[in-house]
């Protein structure tokens, strides 16, 4: 393979453009007569709007227009979507609340927004959102988790009556209490998954233009691939066909999951620049990233563990409650169930399952999919339960997993909840994590440590994490007649490095030189019409496998030329490495894509160009599932709670690495991710629904200064189901990091007898928990 | 951000004469704390008086015994001048745990002790050394100047000029960086003088404080050990999502323990 190949550490070609300040993001884009948009949001919680008084605000400087709610339903404007649909084990539907687009007559989050006011400039915007008069009816309001699901809740929706969407259960609980009474060991964990606030680096940002004549909007706007986007808003918006809406977004800082919804904002800013006439541009501010880019987490579980005499786990049951905010969202529900949930048993070969999970609605923002989306949950979970197992049994921390780690042999092995792990060597990713992280030696550091007035611990986690997202993709090679190829992916790079992975395929594939492969995205009318976007790492295998497919076409069709040229049969033609071959004779591909746009240098019967696509689709139930086991030693400086991360070792399975650079990378910010969440992000929503951490002054990202040096390494096994035998990448550091990390702080904790905190593990906590088990102690 | 006018004078008796003659104006330091403000549109001065082009509001220098550091020497400044790592090394360390790069680089000392945030870390440094505080009318000594939350001695429209930190034994600053902001949640500054030691506190209360036990007993006995029976009161430190008062009043005891053990 080339230096520029497939699995070579290949640098990023688009670094350069987007460190020099070349990067085209929505912001970037005005059009000419453009206008402001500005979002009136809620101050409060839960309330009721008596009036909306907008007579000042119109009179404003500078205003175009002010719109409320009522003014897109009374243009057909419909509801937002809630793509998902659970029934429970009496076949009752979930609650679906109906969100519109801008709040009509309730308020249910501090940040929701009630109007938008469209002004000649953003200052006169601003100016005249503050004279804007909502008349608010406080209500009771729900912040918390637990509080949503207690029966002495205020309801928020009260036609369902209850704050609970649906009590969604995989199968009666009584089938699994039977094994569960065989049980020598139990173990039980409680735990909560902290919200977190995702917080790419760039803030939510549209700017849309309707062309009168042609009746078509187009909307710059940062996604993770526009389709849905595009679809949504033509249909639930505008009420016009897909085609006539266009979405592009060229240059995305971060998608994470939360990029690819459809949020009210983006409908709004549609839809007033088709009623204004003129281009209305909203660029969100990091207060409104806040308080209006959807969360994510946030589950309260409860998990009981039954083990044989052996320590083998004969069953299992989990009890979960999300807080999915004000509004089901779009996959909102989706998460802890179909995300997370049925994976729960992760890489354990466990025959006895059961789990429900209640999603709860409250006055906070809704939560969506965020790096992992459930599966980080899942992972975590079943990670402190192992580590809980462990102490039950009496058995070591890797002891106990070795014990029920589905082996090899085992594989494909299909789980209780009908999922088919097709490869993985888990036992391998134990041993190569401990074996880099020293585990046997860690006792010598622990004392080394002591001496120095520190706790040393270490910890691990393993995981797996079921990748594809959609399961359909479609992606477009374009061949020039001077023999340069261009990528029109489906797939959206906003941080992936496609531009680079996919001209590295195509040397592969067609021995087309990396620099003369160049990649059009973000753009729906260029786009393949298949195309899905960028989550649930998924481009790999389905942009990558689409990809291959193409090229395949591109052999096919080149070969019929290059037999032309070469004036023989096609079925006489090989083809590698970028040349067609019949015996002694050759062409190359750049002198077959010359001849392609040639219509003399067609064979007759092949029409002119060398331009493919291939749509791939798979079962939406297959995916593929990368793993692994990662390492986290810490120092614990007791007296002030701090801790410090001083090694950090992640094995990962990813299957085939196209660019272990790459997937390096992917490692290190899915990590950074993980151990924010479980060390510095706390969410706080005070008793009145108010977000108490709405900035960055009190919500803490993770920074430089907390990460150790991540050694990140590849236990790679090929995936089975798809033809790169590539799994995917994006999402594995998110899924490891917190168990491996508060395994290794408690075990750092042990001499107290601590055995869980709740994330985040800021200093005041640690040191509190140190209290009181102290207190607990000598009482 | 509302619009205002903005001027830029480079003589201190101008931008006093700016000051006094509009009191919607606001003197513009380094803008940390102003700017953010204005933006989040919480502030709508009518004026601001940018103090960065008076050149002889910056700069460190020696004065006798004592270091003198202008208002609008940026943190970046003082903790790299080499005159005062010489003279007083705990101050120009206590400089470089200011916030980040960024802060340090336009945030300056003046700024910082006028808007007195409670957990900032200037205060401790100011306290601890018995500063005094010169401004474009009079001098207050550290001990008068920060009267509580975001309050100081100030009059509206007067200006810091200049710190004088006397030139101790020895000092240290040990802080406990808050993990969003990079502010105190503690910070203890410890100082000995050829009369006795002073313990300034910054991040814990509504403003920096002095812990008098603690210097009686350091004065006493410069000992890890005068100080370990000291209680910390809770009563009046500061409590939220962060850091709870009782957490907070542990973490001055042990941070006031590291730095006199640093000595």
């Amino acid at each position: 393979m080339g230096q520029f190949g497939i699995g070579q550490p290949v640098r990023r070609k688009e670094d350069v453009r987007l460190l020099t300040g070349k990067g085209l993001y929505t912001d970037d884009v005005h059009f000419d007569g453009q206008t402001w948009g500005v979002f009136v949001r809620s101050p409060q919680a839960h309330a009721k709007i008596l009036s909306i008084d907008t007579s000042a605000t119109k009179a404003a400087e500078g205003v175009v227009a002010v719109y409320l709610g009522q003014d897109l339903k009374a243009d057909g404007v419909g509801t937002l979507i809630t793509d998902v649909e659970f029934k429970d084990l009496s076949g009752k539907d979930m609650f679906r609340p109906k969100r519109d687009f801008l709040a009509i007559g309730r308020v249910r989050f501090v940040g929701e927004p009630v109007a938008i006011v469209i002004a000649e400039t953003q200052a006169q915007a601003k100016a005249a959102a503050e004279l804007v008069v909502v008349d608010y009816e406080t209500l009771p309001a729900v912040g918390s988790t637990a509080f949503a699901a207690s029966s002495d809740s205020p309801v928020i929706w009260e036609e369902h009556g209850s704050n609970v969407g649906i009590h969604w259960e995989n199968r009666a609980e009584a089938e699994i209490d039977a094994h569960m009474a065989k049980a020598k060991y139990r173990a039980s964990v409680d735990l909560v998954n902290n919200r977190v606030v995702p917080n790419p680096m760039e803030p939510r940002c549209a700017v849309a233009k309707w062309d009168a004549d042609a009746g078509e909007l187009t909307m710059y706007a940062p996604t993770q691939g526009g389709r849905r986007i595009q679809q949504g808003i033509a249909k639930i918006v505008l009420n016009i066909a897909a085609d006539k809406v266009r979405i592009l977004s060229p240059d995305v800082g971060g998608g994470f999951g939360i990029r690819g919804k459809i949020y009210p904002e983006l409908g709004v800013v549609a839809w007033a620049a088709r009623k204004t006439g003129r281009p209305v541009k909203w660029r969100g501010d990091r207060s409104e990233t806040f308080v209006s880019d959807y969360h994510g987490r946030d589950q309260i579980n409860h998990a009981e563990l039954g083990l044989d005499e052996n320590g083998k786990i004969v069953a299992l049951k989990v009890w979960t409650i999300v807080n999915c905010g004000a509004y089901f969202a779009e996959n909102g529900p989706r998460l802890p169930i179909n995300g997370g949930g049925r994976i729960i048993p992760g890489v354990y070969d466990i025959e006895n399952f059961y789990f429900s999970v209640r999603p709860v609605l409250s006055n906070t923002v809704p939560t969506d999919t965020y790096r992992g989306a459930g599966r980080p949950e899942a992972n975590f979970l079943m990670e402190r339960l192992m580590d809980a197992a462990a102490h039950a049994t009496g058995l070591s921390r890797d002891e106990i997993r070795r014990r029920n780690v589905i082996k090899q042999e085992q594989m494909p092995y299909r789980t209780q909840m009908g999922m088919v792990i097709d490869s993985g060597d888990f036992v391998g990713n134990m041993d190569m994590a401990m074996k880099a992280a020293d585990w046997a030696g860690f006792e010598k550091r622990r004392a080394e440590s002591a001496k120095h007035g520190k706790l040393r611990g270490i910890g691990l986690s393993n995981f797996v994490e079921p990748s594809g997202g959609r399961p359909t993709e479609e992606m477009r090679i374009a061949l020039t007649p001077d023999g340069k190829a261009t990528v029109y992916a489906g797939t959206h790079s906003h941080g992936q490095g496609h531009e680079t992975v996919w001209a590295q395929l195509l040397e592969s594939f067609l021995g087309i030189p990396f620099e003369d492969v160049s990649l059009v995205q973000g753009d729906t009318k260029t786009a393949p019409k298949g195309s899905a976007g960028t989550f649930g790492s998924r481009s790999s295998w389905m942009g990558g496998v689409g990809l291959q497919r193409s090229a395949k076409r591109i052999v096919e069709k080149g070969t019929k030329i290059a037999a032309n040229l070469m004036q023989t049969e096609p079925s006489a033609v090989t083809f590698d490495a970028g040349v067609f071959r019949a015996g002694t004779t050759s062409v190359t591909i750049k002198e077959v894509a010359k001849a392609a746009h040639d219509p003399k240098a067609l064979p007759e019967g092949v029409e002119a160009g060398l331009d493919e696509s291939y749509f791939l689709e798979r079962d939406p139930e297959e995916f593929n599932y990368p793993n692994g086991t990662h390492v986290c030693e810490v120092e614990v400086d007791a007296d002030l709670g701090k801790i410090e991360i001083v090694n950090y070792i992640a094995v990962d399975d990813c299957g085939f690495v196209l660019n272990p650079f790459i997937v390096h990378g992917q490692v290190y910010g899915g990590v950074a991710q993980g151990v924010g969440q479980a060390m510095t992000e706390q969410t706080v929503y005070d008793e009145d629904g108010q977000l108490v951490t709405g900035s960055f002054m009190d919500y803490g990202m993770p920074r430089a200064h907390h990460m150790a040096m991540i050694d990140a390494l590849f236990n790679e096994v090929r995936c089975k189901t798809n033809d790169l035998g590539v799994k995917g990448a994006g999402e594995a550091g998110a899924c490891g990091a917190p168990g491996a990390f508060v395994s290794a702080v408690c075990d750092a904790l042990k001499e107290f007898g601590i055995r869980n905190i709740d994330m985040p593990l800021t200093p005041d906590r640690v040191w509190q928990t140190i209290q009181n088990a102290k207190a607990a102690k000598a009482a | 951000m509302e619009n205002f006018g903005y001027h830029a004078p480079t003589k201190i008796a101008d931008a006093a004469q700016l000051a006094e003659a509009n009191e919607d104006a606001k003197l513009m330091a380094g803008g940390m704390t102003l700017l953010p403000t204005l933006k989040q549109r919480l502030a709508a001065p009518s004026d601001l008086i940018d103090l960065a082009g008076i050149a002889d509001l910056r700069g460190v220098c020696r004065d006798g015994d004592e270091i003198v550091i202008g208002a609008m020497t940026t943190h970046a400044e003082v903790h790299e001048s080499a005159v005062l790592r010489e003279a007083i090394a705990g101050l120009a360390s206590l400089a470089g745990q200011i916030g980040d790069p960024a802060v340090r680089h336009r945030g300056t000392i003046g700024g910082s002790i006028a808007n007195a945030d409670p957990a900032a870390d200037y205060p401790a440094g100011v306290l601890g050394h018995g500063a005094t505080i010169v401004t474009n009318k009079r001098k207050i000594a550290a001990d008068d100047f920060f009267l509580g939350l975001f309050e100081t001695a100030l009059e509206p429209g007067e200006i810091i000029t200049g710190v004088r930190f006397p030139i101790p034994v020895w000092s240290t600053y040990q802080k406990l960086r808050h993990p969003a902001s990079g502010y105190a949640v503690v910070g203890v500054c410890i100082v000995q003088t050829k009369t006795g030691v002073r313990v300034a506190v910054t991040g814990a209360g509504p403003s920096a404080f002095r812990m008098a036990a603690m210097e009686e007993a350091l004065t006493k006995d410069f000992s890890v050990k005068s100080i370990e029976g000291i209680a910390v009161a809770a009563d009046d430190l500061n409590n939220d999502i962060h850091a709870s008062a009782a957490y907070r009043a542990h973490v001055v005891s042990v941070l006031a323990k590291r730095a006199v053990a640093s000595r």
